[in-house]
């Protein structure tokens, strides 16, 4: 029972990632029918704008030790971060954060490369084949790693969580079970988070004047044009809104999973299929796929579960979706009419 | 007093006749081979020409393990400095026995050519391929990653070059994969775990229940099953063996598990960033704050590397693991070596660039000893050769599979890092006799050594 209810967490957090990516890769096939190839990439940025946050935030002040030496004989530096020579213990404050604060910097830099990259590269491919938006897409995420590498190495960089939420909560003792039911906190807060964003992107389409027009859009953007509406315009800040849900999950996922410049690549391919398996343009679908997909995967790999189907835990993802597409090819709460031409 | 003559030649009259004999041989070219350097292999596979002599690098300079690869080109860089008379000479003065003498090898300079290898077998020998047909390269060098070298070793073995392979750890490159054109200076997860058991035994008992989680590749198999033989050996338990898919990312569906499992040690046989990436999570799914059977948790790394250790960040401190090499070493040869490596580039060599480093003097030693380029002189003078000096004591390759033997140290993630650099404490120099092994264990045979033409 422990064991089964440490596979849901594990799932609902590992959900919480893929939706998130799925949810910004679907807004922007739903907006602008394209096939965003680089939005793991975009994931990518996103964790590495905690990096550079961390960096900026650590700049420091060198004074080289008049008398300790490196083996290799120059004196050794002595590094002080000049947000604590400044600030003192609010300094110490401020770098302790400083994962949950880089939202300060993902925020708007997610949205000008969204914004730049959809109006740069992106919009030139509105009327040419899924295959060659493939193509130029994946092109600019391979180009953006190399980029990433070229200035931060390859090497994955640990990013700390925050010392209050960097232990482990021990669930079992709230909720009645065994002790050894602990979890990480920042995979609970990385949880909370996911949920926060995708509500308030949901929010904001659902309740807002522009949000509404966007959803008209969708549906169809001709008549909405027709009524005056600069729809473009709209769907370019939709885009860029895809960007910055990208790179907020990329930034907030760091303590988990050092990143390194191929990291969006490793969740890029699950994403597609968590896509197509929630319904191509479907919102709803993809964070419901998300979640479901993250959930059966944890479960596959129970030790239990791999003794019966061994290596069912590399293949389940594909298995569901196999299943999934057969029975009901638009998937879950796909529309009728998308991509079906 | 009258002067003897005789009609039988004197001593002198012999000596004036061979001096005679030997200089019209040499000038006219019809001396037996054995007495010209570079003769007694007619020819073989990119015998030099000219005035240099062409050497192959490749190293991974791209994908997961660039930055290892990049510390590998360094020293590789620095021993050809060092083997042309420039720079400070590093290791060459603290080596021995050596014949080499800052000018070259066999009196040609040494050029080198780069290839990257992407951690990827087809790659890697693409690569290889490239610096042995197009630029003539007479030895190819460098790697991280065992399948890499093995897929390297074989083509190097069919090209007719010899193989001084870079960081690969699986037992299987000296082991059931040999060849008579590789050789071997890193150690191999037998010599980890031999090295590593008597240590836990020390520091955790006899009684503990081992839960692994290994990489499922060669390599990974080959440390799993070289650590559950040295804890089994002590007395410990194996509660579960589970293979994880190689860059998995997310170990926590692996983890979840260990928590109700029994055990109260994990070992992770892992390297690179799927090292990082698991040893990071089990720190946070709490596991070294555990108590199982009234004993702390405890983590096991098998192989440690100090640029992966770095990814990891605070979740190595206390860590047990073992590793080739340490820049922190005192004997003379690493101090020489890591002097002239952090006054060159700034940081000490990783324990990587410390293998690519050796394994270029080692071959130039051997290729000056032999006289010849050739691969069956270099194979004659390696095959047994012992020395000492090169960072890790006394140190020998073995002829029967090309494996060097020499102590292997046991490290343990510094709890108190005075710089970003100072990540690994060595708790245990383990002596060669410890960690070595019947060569017939590991299976395999080198078989006949490659030196035709290419």
């Amino acid at each position: 029972m422990d064991a089964i209810f440490l596979q849901f967490l594990n799932g609902l957090d590992k959900g919480g990632a893929y939706a998130l990516i799925a949810l910004g890769l679907t807004l922007a096939f739903g907006t602008l029918g394209i096939v965003n190839f680089a939005h793991g990439a975009l994931f990518m940025l996103g964790a590495f704008c905690a990096v550079a946050f961390n960096k900026l935030i650590n700049l420091d002040q060198v004074v080289l030790d008049p008398v300790l030496k490196t083996a290799w004989g120059t004196p050794i530096e002595i590094r002080t971060p000049y947000v604590e020579t400044w600030f003192g213990d609010f300094g110490a404050f401020l770098i302790n954060y400083s994962v949950p604060m880089s939202i300060l910097l993902v925020i708007p830099f997610m949205l000008l490369v969204g914004v730049v990259m959809e109006r740069g590269l992106i919009k030139h491919f509105y009327n040419r084949p899924h295959a060659d938006q493939i193509l130029v897409t994946f092109g600019l995420a391979i180009v953006l790693q190399e980029i990433v590498k070229h200035y931060f190495g390859a090497n994955p960089i640990p990013q700390p969580a925050p010392d209050i939420v960097s232990g482990s909560a021990n669930i079992g003792l709230w909720l009645g079970l065994g002790e050894n039911v602990v979890y990480p906190w920042w995979r609970l807060v990385y949880f909370g988070f996911s949920a926060f964003v995708i509500f308030s992107v949901f929010a904001f389409l659902q309740f807002t004047t522009f949000g509404m027009v966007v959803r008209a859009g969708m549906r169809d953007r001709e008549t909405v044009a027709l009524m005056g509406i600069n729809i473009e315009r709209r769907f370019t800040i939709v885009f860029g809104l895809a960007a910055v849900v990208a790179g907020l999950a990329g930034a907030m996922y760091t303590p988990i999973l050092p990143p390194d410049y191929h990291i969006g690549m490793d969740f890029l391919v699950l994403s597609f299929v968590v896509v197509v398996v929630g319904g191509m343009g479907s919102l709803g679908g993809a964070v419901a796929a998300g979640f479901l997909l993250g959930i059966l995967q944890s479960f596959a790999s129970m030790n239990e579960v791999k003794s019966l189907f061994p290596g069912i835990d590399q293949i389940i993802i594909y298995l569901v979706a196999v299943v999934i597409l057969l029975v009901r090819p638009r998937g879950l709460l796909g529309r009728k009419g998308v991509m079906e031409d | 007093m009258t002067k003897k003559t005789s009609n039988i030649a004197t001593r002198r009259t012999i000596l004036k006749a061979g001096a005679g004999l030997g200089a019209f041989a040499l000038t006219s070219g019809v001396a037996p081979l054995h007495f010209i350097r570079e003769a007694h292999a007619a020819d073989y596979c990119n015998k030099p020409t000219g005035k240099t002599v062409t050497l192959g690098f490749n190293v991974p300079q791209t994908g997961a393990y660039a930055d290892e690869g990049a510390d590998e080109l360094r020293a590789y860089k620095l021993a050809v400095k060092h083997l042309n008379g420039e720079g400070d000479g590093g290791m060459l003065s603290t080596f021995k026995p050596s014949v080499l003498k800052g000018n070259g090898v066999l009196g040609k300079k040494v050029a080198f050519v780069t290839g990257d290898t992407q951690t990827k077998s087809p790659a890697a020998r693409a690569s290889a391929k490239r610096m042995i047909e197009k630029d003539n390269a007479v030895m190819i060098t460098g790697g991280s990653s065992s399948g890499v070298a093995i897929a390297v070793q074989g083509l190097c073995q069919e090209a007719g070059v010899i193989f001084m392979a870079g960081l690969t750890h699986s037992n299987d490159t000296t082991g059931k994969d040999r060849r008579a054109n590789g050789f071997r200076h890193f150690f191999n997860t037998h010599m980890s775990g031999a090295a590593l058991g008597p240590v836990l035994e020390k520091a955790y008992g006899k009684v503990r229940n081992a839960y692994h989680l290994t990489a499922d590749y060669t390599w990974g198999w080959s440390q799993q099953k070289s650590m559950k033989e040295s804890t089994e050996a002590i007395g410990w338990k194996t509660t579960k063996t589970v293979k994880t898919p190689v860059g998995a990312g997310d170990f926590s569906q692996y983890i979840t598990p260990v928590l109700n499992s029994g055990a109260d040690v994990l070992i992770l046989n892992h390297y690179g960033k799927d090292m990082v990436n698991s040893l990071t999570q089990a720190v946070q799914f709490g596991l070294r704050d555990k108590q199982v059977n009234g004993k702390n948790f405890e983590i096991i790394v098998p192989l440690f590397s100090r640029l992966m250790a770095q990814g990891a960040g605070d979740a190595i401190k206390g860590i047990f693991g073992s590793t080739n090499w340490n820049w922190s070493l005192k004997d003379e040869g690493s101090k020489a070596f890591v002097k002239s490596f952090g006054a060159e580039y700034g940081a000490p060599p990783s324990m990587a660039a410390h293998t690519c480093y050796v394994q270029t003097l080692l071959y130039a030693n051997a290729a000056e000893m032999a006289g010849t380029f050739s691969p069956v002189g270099i194979v004659k003078s390696l095959e047994g050769f012992k020395f000492d000096g090169l960072g890790n004591g006394p140190t020998e390759y073995r002829a029967a599979d090309h494996q060097c033997f020499k102590d292997v140290l046991v490290v343990r993630g510094n709890e108190k890092p005075t710089t970003k650099f100072d990540l690994l404490e060595v708790v245990e120099v383990t002596p060669r006799s410890q960690v070595e092994y019947d060569d017939k264990m590991l299976g395999g045979s080198l078989g006949p050594v490659n030196s035709k033409p290419c």
